[in-house]
């Protein structure tokens, strides 16, 4: 991804931007700004490099769901391209790794690279890179996909640059063009612009994604087919950084709010960290997760695992509650995925009311108890019974 | 504490801060200037029209290099009432000159570009540096300032005082009085963002023209105010401002008003489809002339708004500014190369170089507008365009009535509305404070 | 113990707009600030400093400009500012902009002393990557660690750093070796205000200011826009979404009302919402 991708624009006026330098190689008839309207001519020693393939992350014997968000996602490049996705499962040896492996099938895989090694049971830099890159030299994928997690950006940026090819971070959707290379469009100045980018005369064209941007693909019960397996080939003594313990999240539920069902959350228009117990019960009447907007990390009325937008948490529930919430573009990418997103501002004019599906300009402090009464009312089996009979 | 001692403390980077330091490290002087924003420039509000004269003293090639959005090439003033306005304006092709005479600008950039002139001349200036206290010795002279950073006290043998209206640190220091609420307008303005290309078709302007439009009448609701409406080179800023004793003693709110401007049907289609990023408020000095306070004393000068030296009548301030900042670094030179101590009898230089300017004669000018206006705000502001505005309908409207009748309609209106005696008496009133 | 920390100055994105009929950038007055994320980065290396004595170097590569920046970081209590400043870099992508900084840290080291750790930012609000900390560490061949949350043990006779890094469900607590690149999370700590002192000496600070040729490199063709192999296409506003909010009228003066009427029009326009949230709301 371009550090300043907005100096490649036509509108560039960056201090010290040079005249577009002429292209390394000669550029058909139609003109476009700079390089970024070149044909893509690949070098030869690149023409080897086929398939999309899709790293997927386990933690702690878990299989991370934005790795089968992705496959779904793979699956669609890989046919249009005409050609195979692989899994790249990495682990230590066991139950767990195998079990990724097998349903990397269920999600669309053709085979599935697989590198087993005690040295690889906690994610390292070290491992993983080391175990990435070489499987990457050696089967030549066309297009290498991760998640944006803390763990795929960590190992994403060491490959890219061990590899010397592009990546384009934080994508929140993919294309092939007819010319079969990788369009990655992603958020760019904090959300209020997006680009289009392409790795040229590189490969593999890496991109990490978002999770919780593309859908989750079914599962379909499939066996396991071809299975190509990788040896890591390092010692402990290699590697110098040390795992010394593991410190869960005392708060299961924090992990969670990105996955979600319901989110209800609160912004400044609360007005004091007392009344944002008001959103809390709320979200357990509905049984669902809070959050809040950054300012509220930042007087300490919650912590910042808990905030949603563009420096925080990105959310697709069914349903999104937002009070006293005025809808800045940061906190607006965080949401838009959300299936129906709900608005209460006073303010008529708020931001928020441009992107929100349902809104009311009202007093949140004073809405959100009743709204919690009267959901406790309707959700209630008694009152439903009622309903029905 | 700092052990350096400067020839001078400048305190604030806005129009009048920068004029002062600037002129004093021109001449050589070693200026200290401390600036409370992340930036100079960056809380300061205005229009913002620039006039050129008084910059021109200053940085006389600033044409070069200074970020002007658009020179001025009409303007327009508009009496309205709730659903039309009546005009007067003035557009010629001789402003489109060499060297024209008012620009609008953005402070924001503008300040920050004027600031960085002083700093090349040799200015020291500290952002994020808020002066908390002046610091007086045990006669009361004024020797350096007390800052909200720690070991933050600085000595001086003269301390300017540039910090805009508010000017906390003087009244605090007992040396000015805290404005009144009948000396003071609030403002609120917002950037209206529309491409160039829309700006230049919606007024009729091409390259870097610019239109500026003032207006006043029932949009304040019978309270001394106007509002404005400028063109830079990708926005336009809007805004409204009325005394704030009348936003105390009613019921309006500034945002309220600049709403219904917005909405105004003469207004509305001037900013339609345009994206809003900023919003401010600030305040404008318009005591004029009486309400100037000491200007001077042992150690300290006062300059700028934070003097009150502003042309409500003209909008006029940032020039008033920019010329009081650099008289006062004048005056200080001229002290200093005589090599005498800032004291009060030395500083009254400062006094007299301001009454011989502009800007003391153009302040006694209308000293008495202040309060006429705002004893007779409801009539200036309500009556008066209603009148104008059913007079011009009247006027205009072809529909069997007999000419002669009209006129007789039109003078009734007006004789019921204020009397004969109120009729004159506020042309005679007007025509006297004026003068 | 010598600290390098990169940051870069960047447009306050809160305030970039799109010019609504050519989808370009106005950056007409946009102000420009430190990438928020590395004032955490600056304020962690401060620390260090104060606590086992030794040199903070502040490094962006950026237009002339960006001195302003640096300046910043000096009067925040940074020792020494480097600005790497060439034509060549222009348009350079994270690759690029990892060999550039990479380079000017390895020169860095030549006239002021090896590092013993670089610091960068989580990300930049600009480009957002989070990856030229890694592309550094890469480079310089410096052991990784991303993420900080805490740094818990520097013993910097026995050459080792234990950190707490943030990882998807929790921290792990990481020991490794010196010389480390450290890319810091967000609010790990509070930007301090420098004094007095320090907020004159940046006023008049020199910010060391070299070119490509002064950081010693040759080979332009992996700088800027030829060293960067991702090019950027297509710069476009998000598309704004056609309808509106449906409004709900909220009843006058009667939250409870209010409410469901709010609620009805909810269940109205997704029938299936109500079924899902019995479900949820009975803990299934
Ligand atoms: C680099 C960067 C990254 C950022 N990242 C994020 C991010 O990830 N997430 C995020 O949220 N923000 C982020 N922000 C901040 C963002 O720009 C906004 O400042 C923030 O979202 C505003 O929070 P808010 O809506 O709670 O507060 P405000 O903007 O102050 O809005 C409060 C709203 O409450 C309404 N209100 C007031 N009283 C009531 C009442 N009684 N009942 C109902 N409504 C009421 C008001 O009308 C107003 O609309 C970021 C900013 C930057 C510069
Ligand atoms: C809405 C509006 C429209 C206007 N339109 C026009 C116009 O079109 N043309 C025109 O000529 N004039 C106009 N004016 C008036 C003009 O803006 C002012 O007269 C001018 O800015 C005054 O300059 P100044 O230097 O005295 O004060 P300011 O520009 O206000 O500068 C004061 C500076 O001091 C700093 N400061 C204050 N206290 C401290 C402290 N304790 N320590 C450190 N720093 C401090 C402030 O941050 C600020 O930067 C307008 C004003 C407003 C509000
Ligand atoms: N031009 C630059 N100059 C100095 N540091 C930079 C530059 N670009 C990126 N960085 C550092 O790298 C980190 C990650 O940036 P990015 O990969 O662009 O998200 C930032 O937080 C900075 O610390």
């Amino acid at each position: 991804m371009s550090d300043a991708p907005i100096s490649d624009a036509p509108t560039s006026e960056a201090p010290g931007t040079p005249a577009k330098p002429a292209p390394a190689k000669p550029v058909p008839a139609r003109p476009a700004g700079g390089r970024a309207g070149m044909k893509k001519e690949l070098p030869e020693h690149f023409k080897a490099y086929k398939h999309v393939w899709v790293f997927i992350e386990i933690e702690r014997g878990q299989v991370h769901p934005v790795s089968w968000e992705l496959m779904g996602e793979g699956r669609k490049l890989a046919d249009k391209l005409g050609c195979e996705l692989a899994g790249v499962v990495a682990g230590p040896p066991g139950e767990a790794t195998r079990a990724a492996a097998a349903e990397a099938f269920c999600y669309g895989a053709d085979l599935v690279y697989l590198c087993e090694d005690p040295l690889l049971t906690h994610y390292r830099n070290e491992t993983y890179t080391r175990a990435l890159t070489d499987i990457v030299n050696a089967y030549k994928p066309e297009i290498l996909l991760l998640g944006a997690t803390t763990l795929g950006r960590d190992l994403a940026g060491s490959v890219a640059t061990t590899l010397l090819t592009g990546l384009t971070a934080d994508c929140t959707e993919l294309d092939v063009d007819p010319d079969k290379s990788l369009g990655a469009t992603r958020p760019t100045f904090g959300g209020s612009l997006l680009c289009t980018i392409y790795t040229l005369n590189y490969r593999p064209q890496m991109a990490t994604i978002r999770p919780r941007v593309m859908s989750m693909p079914e599962r379909v019960e499939r066996p396991v087919g071809r299975v190509i397996p990788h040896v890591l080939g390092m010692a402990e003594d290699d590697i110098v950084t040390k795992i010394l313990s593991f410190i869960p999240d005392r708060d299961a539920a924090q992990a969670n709010l990105a996955y979600a069902d319901v989110v209800v959350a609160g912004g400044l228009g609360l007005q004091s960290a007392e009344n944002f117990q008001l959103v809390r019960n709320l979200a357990s009447v509905l049984g669902a997760e809070f959050g809040g907007s950054r300012p509220l990390v930042q007087k300490g009325w919650i912590t910042s695992d808990r905030q949603i937008g563009q420096t925080g948490k990105t959310i697709r529930p069914k349903l999104y509650i937002a009070a006293g919430i005025s809808g800045a573009i940061q906190h607006r990418v965080g949401v838009e995925g959300a299936d129906l997103i709900v608005a209460i501002n006073t303010d008529p004019n708020a931001p928020i009311f441009d992107f929100a599906h349902v809104g009311i300009v009202a007093d949140a402090i004073r809405l959100l108890p009743a709204l919690t009464e009267a959901f406790r009312r309707r959700l209630s089996p008694h009152s439903r019974d009622r309903l029905a009979g | 504490m700092i052990d350096e001692t400067f020839d001078a403390i400048v305190v604030g980077a806005g129009m009048s801060g920068n004029a002062c330091a600037l002129t004093l490290a021109q001449r050589g002087l070693k200026v200290l200037q401390l600036e409370r924003g992340e930036y100079a420039g960056s809380k300061n509000v205005q229009g913002a029209i620039l006039y050129a004269d008084m910059l021109e003293k200053l940085v006389p090639d600033f044409r070069e290099d200074a970020p002007l959005e658009r020179h001025v090439l009409e303007q327009r003033f508009w009496m309205m009432d709730d659903t039309s306005h009546m005009g007067m304006h003035y557009r010629s092709d001789d402003f489109n000159e060499a060297r024209p005479n008012r620009y609008t600008i953005i402070r924001a950039q503008f300040d920050k570009w004027l600031s960085r002139k002083a700093q090349e001349a040799g200015v020291t200036l500290l952002c994020e540096t808020t002066a908390t206290e002046l610091i007086q010795d045990a006669y009361g002279r004024v020797i350096g300032v007390r800052t909200d950073r720690t070991g933050g006290i600085v000595h001086a043998d003269v301390v300017v005082l540039a910090e805009g209206v508010n000017g906390l640190l003087g009244s605090r220091a007992g040396l000015r009085a805290v404005p009144k609420a009948e000396q003071v307008a609030l403002a609120v303005k917002e950037m209206h963002f529309l491409p160039s290309e829309t700006i230049d078709a919606r007024f009729n302007l091409k390259e870097n023209e610019g239109v500026v439009i003032e207006a006043a009448g029932t949009l304040s609701k019978g309270m001394t105010g106007m509002a404005f409406l400028y063109t830079n080179k990708e926005s336009i800023s809007v805004g409204l401002g009325c005394l704030v004793s009348d936003f105390r003693d009613g019921q309006e709110t500034p945002y309220g008003l600049l709403e219904a401007f917005k909405r105004h049907p003469s207004i509305a289609p001037l900013l339609a489809g345009s994206e809003v990023k900023e919003y401010a408020a600030h305040l404008i000095p318009e005591g004029g002339y009486r309400a100037v306070p000491q200007l001077y004393g042992d150690g300290w000068l006062v300059v700028g708004d934070a003097a009150q030296f502003n042309n409500a009548i003209h909008r006029e301030g940032s020039n008033l500014a920019m010329t009081t900042g650099r008289l006062a670094a004048e005056a200080i030179f001229q002290i200093k190369s005589r090599r005498e101590p800032c004291t009060k009898a030395n500083l009254a230089l400062y006094k007299t170089m301001v009454e011989e300017s502009f800007v003391m004669k153009d302040l006694k000018k209308y000293k008495d507008m202040p309060a006429l206006l705002h004893t007779q705000s409801r009539n200036f502001f309500l009556t008066y365009p209603e009148l104008m505005s059913k007079a011009a309908q009247n006027f205009l409207r072809v529909d069997g009535t007999p000419k002669i009748d009209k006129e007789k309609a039109t003078w009734r209106s007006f004789v019921q509305r204020r009397s004969w005696p109120g009729l004159i008496g506020d042309a005679f009133r007007l025509a006297r404070a004026w003068r | 113990m010598h600290i390098v920390v990169c940051l870069k100055q960047v447009p306050d994105s809160a305030q970039i707009r799109v010019h609504p009929v050519t989808n370009t950038i106005m950056r007409q007055g946009v102000p420009t600030v430190i990438n928020p994320y590395d004032l955490f980065a600056l304020e962690e290396a401060l620390r260090l400093r104060d606590a086992h004595g030794g040199q903070v170097t502040v490094l962006t590569m950026g237009p002339p400009m960006a001195s302003d920046s640096l300046r910043k970081a000096l009067a925040y209590g940074a020792d020494r500012a480097v600005l790497l400043t060439d034509r060549f870099f222009a348009g350079s992508d994270t690759l690029a902009t990892s060999f550039a900084l990479s380079a000017a840290i390895a020169k860095v080291s030549q006239t002021f002393g090896a590092p013993d750790i670089v610091f960068t930012g989580k990300q930049t609000i600009d480009g957002d990557t989070a990856q030229v900390g890694p592309g550094i560490a890469k480079r310089l061949d410096l052991l990784q660690l991303t993420y900080v949350a805490r740094i818990a043990e520097l013993d910097l006779a026995g050459r080792s750093i234990t950190v707490e890094r943030r990882a998807e469900g929790g921290v792990q607590v990481l020991r490794t070796r010196l010389p480390c690149l450290i890319t810091m999370l967000e609010g790990t700590n509070e930007m301090r205000r420098g004094s007095m002192a320090d907020a004159l000496r940046a006023a008049r600070a020199e910010v060391v200011t070299w070119s490509a040729a002064d950081a010693g490199i040759e080979d332009l063709t992996k700088c800027g826009l030829r060293g960067s192999p991702t090019v950027v296409k297509r710069v476009f506003a998000p598309a704004a979404r056609a309808e509106t909010a449906q409004m709900v009228p909220p009843a006058e003066r009667d939250a409870a009302a209010s409410a469901e009427v709010l609620i009805d029009a909810l269940f109205t326009r997704a029938p299936a919402l109500e079924a899902d949230l019995a479900r949820l709301a009975a803990g299934y």
